[in-house]
């Protein structure tokens, strides 16, 4: 965990209800598959927003508007925002293989950019499919594609890309999946791949940084903490609490 | 020089300022962040005699000035607390700490007291009859003067290391509880624990915490805190660990000037993990601003 006060590079509008916020600093040391926490004025707890981007001269975030948290973020254009990050476990990069793939719904499209930047870096063969509900909604696909990266966009209503969900579109060759996106999402993908996978879940938090026990979660190995032994899960580890 | 030193029970605490149960984990973890030696104490995470998950999440809430948890005693029970936490703890703390100890019947707080007291690194013994977050157990012997006596004078029977008694503020008279645990020899009285309470989700109609409700804590509680403390530390002649909502040096100063012998600082540690740090920074500045010379003279005002 590292804390700091940085200034506001910028905090736009990318897709709809999407932003994304730019903090000035040295970040060069954030993983992929990490978070950051974000003190708000006027909010008691702070705000965990995965990491999309870091290195020596900023930190880039890129959330989705859900409450009035972020909603007060989104409207913030100046200033200094107090920081942790270099929180959470982060995927792992060493099980990737030749042929990862990224699997991402939503707002957990993010980490799978920063993820894609050092497996590119690395030279592997990158492909990945991220899904969202419809067109407005899209991001970070150019991006991807800018990196090298094989992109398939899915839409539930059909509205962009393939439709359908990101299940109905994977690809026929890849050595190992990284995955982020809401729980069914990640369930979904849990019993349609057919190798290992790194898993990034979603909790509640209290503190973000492993003292409050608040987003604790079981699973073959025990008891974890989503915000410190997380968010990022092996496949093998995981023990699902939806039905169905 | 502002002398910020205080006894709790015949331990001299370097400072008053002690991070509350279930804020700071079994220590160790902060001591990445910054050297905790500079803490008076700590309370380590509810212990019960067997390992718990707790409740099932969604389990924390946000709230104006404060949270809710409904973590639900998550602990990996007595003995890996004694054979495995704490040496992890003694190798970063040199102080004693306050082993705090929850169950779910008299026998098992009893249990509980003799795995742990064995352990050199404890101090005090804090028993919770006050968690809001456990069934059949917890706050379920804190809520009356006989339940909250009977385990005070189970755990008295067999503990060899100073008992403070950790009450609730979910009761209609929380003095006359703390005057039954005096009763049955409790040594101090420490309090409040969180405030039961709840919120719904408006978009799904559904409370936000899987388990209905949780304990409310942070700024939100603290003038409750202030006055409950006030109550009891006039109700007894034992002393009285005050916490609830404490952020600041000032805060402390205030919790004292009620009553209180030494505080705890909670939710505070899980919005800021240096918060501790910086109110015990902040203490002699402000003991200064008030012409406090010696924090120990000012309990009780």
């Amino acid at each position: 965990m590292k804390n700091g006060i940085y200034p506001i590079i910028s905090n736009e509008k990318i897709a709809e209800n999407v932003f994304k916020l730019n903090l000035a600093g040295d970040f060069s040391s954030a993983k992929p598959g990490q978070f950051a926490n974000l003190k708000l004025s006027g909010f008691y707890l702070r705000r965990p927003l995965s990491v999309h981007h870091a290195d020596g001269e900023k930190l880039s975030l890129i959330y989705k508007v859900v409450g009035k948290g972020t909603e007060h973020l989104s409207g913030l254009k100046a200033g200094d925002i107090d920081t942790l990050w270099d929180l959470g476990n982060g995927y792992d990069l060493s099980a990737a293989g030749e042929y990862p793939l990224l699997i991402g719904g939503g707002a957990g499209v993010p980490p799978l950019c920063f993820l894609a930047e050092r497996l590119v870096a690395a030279g592997k063969k990158v492909s990945a499919v991220i899904g969202f509900n419809r067109k407005e909604e899209v991001f970070c696909e150019e991006e991807l594609k800018a990196l090298g990266v094989k992109v398939t966009v899915t839409t539930a209503d059909g509205s962009f890309g393939v439709k359908g969900f990101v299940t109905d579109a994977l690809p026929e060759k890849y050595s190992y999946v990284y995955t982020c996106g809401p729980e069914p999402m990640l369930k979904a993908v849990y019993g349609a791949i057919t190798t290992g996978g790194d898993f990034s879940f979603e909790e509640r938090m209290g503190c973000g940084f492993g003292a409050c026990m608040g987003c604790s979660c079981k699973t073959v190995t025990g008891y974890k903490r989503i915000c410190k032994e997380g968010p990022v899960l092996k496949k093998e580890e995981i023990l699902w609490r939806i039905q169905g | 020089m502002a002398d910020t030193r205080v006894n709790l029970l015949g331990i001299t605490l370097d400072n008053p300022v002690i991070p509350a149960s279930g804020t700071f984990g079994y220590g160790y973890e902060f001591a990445d962040y910054y050297d905790i030696n500079v803490l008076g104490s700590l309370s380590f995470k509810g212990t019960t005699l067997n390992a718990r998950f707790g409740n099932d999440t969604p389990r924390i809430a946000e709230c104006p000035s404060g949270l809710l948890n409904s973590v639900g005693l998550q602990n990996p029970g007595a003995k890996a607390v004694l054979n495995t936490e704490l040496p992890k703890l003694q190798k970063c703390f040199h102080k004693k700490v306050m082993a705090n100890i929850s169950g779910f019947s008299a026998e098992e707080y009893v249990e509980c007291v003799k795995i742990l007291q064995e352990s050199a690194a404890v101090g005090w013994l804090e028993i919770n009859v006050s968690c809001p977050n456990v069934h059949g157990g917890g706050m379920s012997f804190g809520t009356t003067a006989k339940g909250a006596a009977e385990i005070t004078a189970a755990v008295k029977k067999a503990a060899v290391k100073p008992v403070i008694i950790k009450l609730s503020p979910n009761v209609t008279d929380v003095a006359e509880i703390a005057r039954a645990c005096e009763g049955e020899g409790a040594d101090g009285i420490s309090l409040i624990n969180t405030l039961l309470g709840m919120r719904m989700d408006l978009k799904t109609k559904k409370p936000v915490l899987k388990n209905v409700t949780g304990g409310l804590s942070g700024p939100a509680v603290f003038p409750v805190a202030v006055r409950m403390v006030y109550a009891v530390s006039r109700a007894v002649k034992i002393p009285v660990v005050g916490m609830g909502g404490i952020t600041s040096a000032e805060d402390v100063l205030e919790m004292m000037m009620a009553g209180a012998a030494a505080v705890e600082v909670g939710a505070a540690n899980l919005t800021d993990p240096f918060a501790c740090k910086k109110i015990i920074e902040a203490l002699p500045a402000a003991m200064d601003k008030y012409n406090i010379k010696s924090l120990s003279e000012i309990t009780g005002g």
